[in-house]
């Protein structure tokens, strides 16, 4: 079943052409309904309808400006008190985006994952159980075997299991941006956000965390935003293309690089602008 | 004109010149009061109690209570001045409310500490009874010492990065528990420097502490720890001189023959323990920095 809103635009290419994921395997496992992003008075989202297939990576594309960052915060609410997000963000059948949802316990479904690495000037042990002693895991047994499940997941445990006690800040930064990927998983989400994990890398440490991403999507569903179309195209099933504020294309990640239907997406893929 | 080069190495020039002042300034205004205090120093100096008219006093009293003062002034300003600076930083709005307590605090930390004394001379000695004592001094420091220490604590949690909480908000924490568990532990040896600095002010000034602690110091009996009896070192109700105090004190009213000499040898004094208190906290804060962070 293909869902698809094409509204005509010029002759040959489409203005916005949305084809939302439908595979009986990878059920929606997040969407957004009517989703308007405001900061002050400026709307920065104002069409960001999509569905989020689960187990899957999906990525969010488009120039500098374009509100996918934007919108990707707004799915575990980290824009609360930055802007204004009205609609509907629907988790597993709940909409989050309303005032009675413990924000806390949400994010720990929706764990994000930022642009910069920030480990905490803790240690690296720490920086992974800290936030499960928080809340209540205090069985050292417990949280050994957690830590080490995080680290071996983000591809991280043999190269610091001999220094789980030195700090986390002495860490490069792609060992940092793995430490950060896990103890966002080590708090058990579903879904992982993630805002261009990879743009203070170099293209090893990139690689290799693109080689994570992919082991991870078994057992989580991803959102990555990047500025790396190559990135989008090597990891990713789907990708939305954002401009000004709107997807305007969302599709397979095959078919916006190969056969894209509008012509702005056209020329970003194609590295005409942006 | 001359060019970037010549420009560059003028420049460079003047900026060592004036440092090189600088610091030339400070090591003559040390190196004085060092050479002309150090030589009165003795443990009899450091212990005995002042003598109004005859030679030989020393500044125990005077030492004990400068101490005693900032640990009291440092207890009662310092959570009200880390509740402010988070509140400002990590809770409240940009808005005209804030920026009104922004202007209040600075307008405040530049008050001169004569009127500060004043204010808490008919305040706190006058008005709530509470006498020239400890109490009336610690609070008069308090109010002294608040604006600049919310400040500094401010500056210090601004100076840890925004990603931090919300790496620790994306891991589920709420603000409060990002801001105590993530942002402070980080946040540590900055707000130590910041109330060493504040300490050092605090342990140095008399204009405040003149008409609020007094200008007398009654022999105290050290073997006297109960803080009910007038003669006991803990008793905050007591009439207090500090070091501070005492060297305005016998500078300008001073009848005792070695006058000079005890003035020197409390300036020592004065600066050395704050030298001391300098390094010691400065050992501690990277003690506690590891222990929080494991660095």
């Amino acid at each position: 079943m293909f869902l698809s809103n094409d509204v005509q635009g010029n002759t040959e290419m489409l203005e916005r052409h949305i084809v939302q994921p439908a595979d009986a395997e990878h059920p929606t496992i997040l969407s957004t309904e009517d989703l308007h992003v405001y900061y002050g008075k400026k709307e920065a989202i104002s069409e960001g309808d999509l569905r989020f297939a689960s187990n899957q990576i999906t990525a969010l594309i488009g120039p500098s400006g374009s509100g996918k960052s934007t919108f990707l915060r707004s799915l575990n609410r980290m824009n609360d008190r930055i802007a204004t997000v009205t609609g509907r963000i629907m988790y597993r059948g709940v909409d989050i985006n309303q005032p009675s949802i413990d924000v806390y316990e949400m994010r720990r479904r929706v764990g994000m994952v930022f642009q910069r690495p920030n480990p905490f000037a803790k240690s690296i042990y720490d920086n992974i159980a800290f936030a499960l002693r928080l809340r209540g895991t205090t069985d050292k047994h417990e949280l050994d075997e957690i830590v080490e499940t995080s680290l071996k997941q983000a591809a991280l445990w043999n190269q610091v299991k001999d220094d789980l006690n030195k700090s986390a800040l002495a860490l490069s930064g792609g060992q940092a941006q793995r430490l950060c990927i896990a103890r966002a998983i080590a708090v058990k989400p579903d879904i992982l956000l993630l805002d261009e994990p990879a743009s203070a890398l170099d293209p090893v440490s990139t690689s290799q965390l693109e080689d994570t991403l992919l082991e991870l999507k078994q057992n989580y569903s991803i959102i990555i935003v990047t500025h790396n179309m190559q990135q989008a195209g090597r990891i990713s099933e789907y990708t939305a293309f954002f401009n000004q504020g709107r997807v305007l294309e969302y599709d397979t990640t095959s078919h916006i690089f190969t056969n894209p239907q509008v012509q702005i997406t056209s020329d970003y893929v194609s590295g005409n602008f942006g | 004109m001359m060019n970037p080069k010549t420009q560059n190495k003028v420049a460079i020039g003047t900026l060592y010149g004036v440092a090189g002042l600088v610091v030339l300034i400070l090591l003559a205004l040390l190196g004085y009061i060092l050479v002309s205090g150090l030589p009165q120093l003795s443990w009899h100096f450091l212990t005995a109690p002042a003598k109004a008219f005859l030679k030989g006093g020393g500044v125990g009293v005077q030492l004990y209570n400068s101490f005693y003062l900032l640990i009291l002034a440092m207890l009662i300003s310092f959570p009200i001045a880390l509740g402010a600076a988070i509140y400002l930083y990590e809770y409240a709005k940009d808005n005209w409310v804030t920026t009104t307590i922004r202007t209040a605090i600075e307008i405040l930390s530049s008050l001169p500490s004569v009127v500060v004394g004043l204010f808490g001379f008919l305040f706190f000695v006058v008005k709530l009874r509470l006498g020239f004592s400890i109490l009336s001094g610690a609070f008069a420091l308090t109010f002294f010492n608040l604006p600049l220490l919310t400040r500094s604590i401010e500056d210090s949690l601004r100076t840890i990065d925004t990603t931090q909480r919300e790496g620790g908000l994306a891991l589920g924490l709420s603000r409060w528990e990002a801001v105590t568990r993530v942002i402070l532990p980080a946040a540590v040896p900055s707000i130590l420097t910041g109330v060493i600095l504040s300490a050092g002010r605090v342990f140095g000034e008399a204009a405040a502490l003149i008409y609020t602690a007094g200008q007398s110091a009654p022999a105290l009996d050290f073997t006297d720890w109960n803080p009910f009896n007038i003669s006991s070192p803990l008793n905050p109700m007591r009439p207090a001189e500090t070091l501070a105090v005492h060297i305005w004190k016998i500078n300008s009213e001073g009848i005792m023959p070695d006058a000079k000499a005890i003035s020197s040898g409390s300036s020592a004094v004065l600066v050395l323990a704050i030298l001391l208190f300098n390094f010691a906290a400065r050992y501690l804060g990277k003690r506690l920095y590891k222990r929080l962070t494991s660095a």
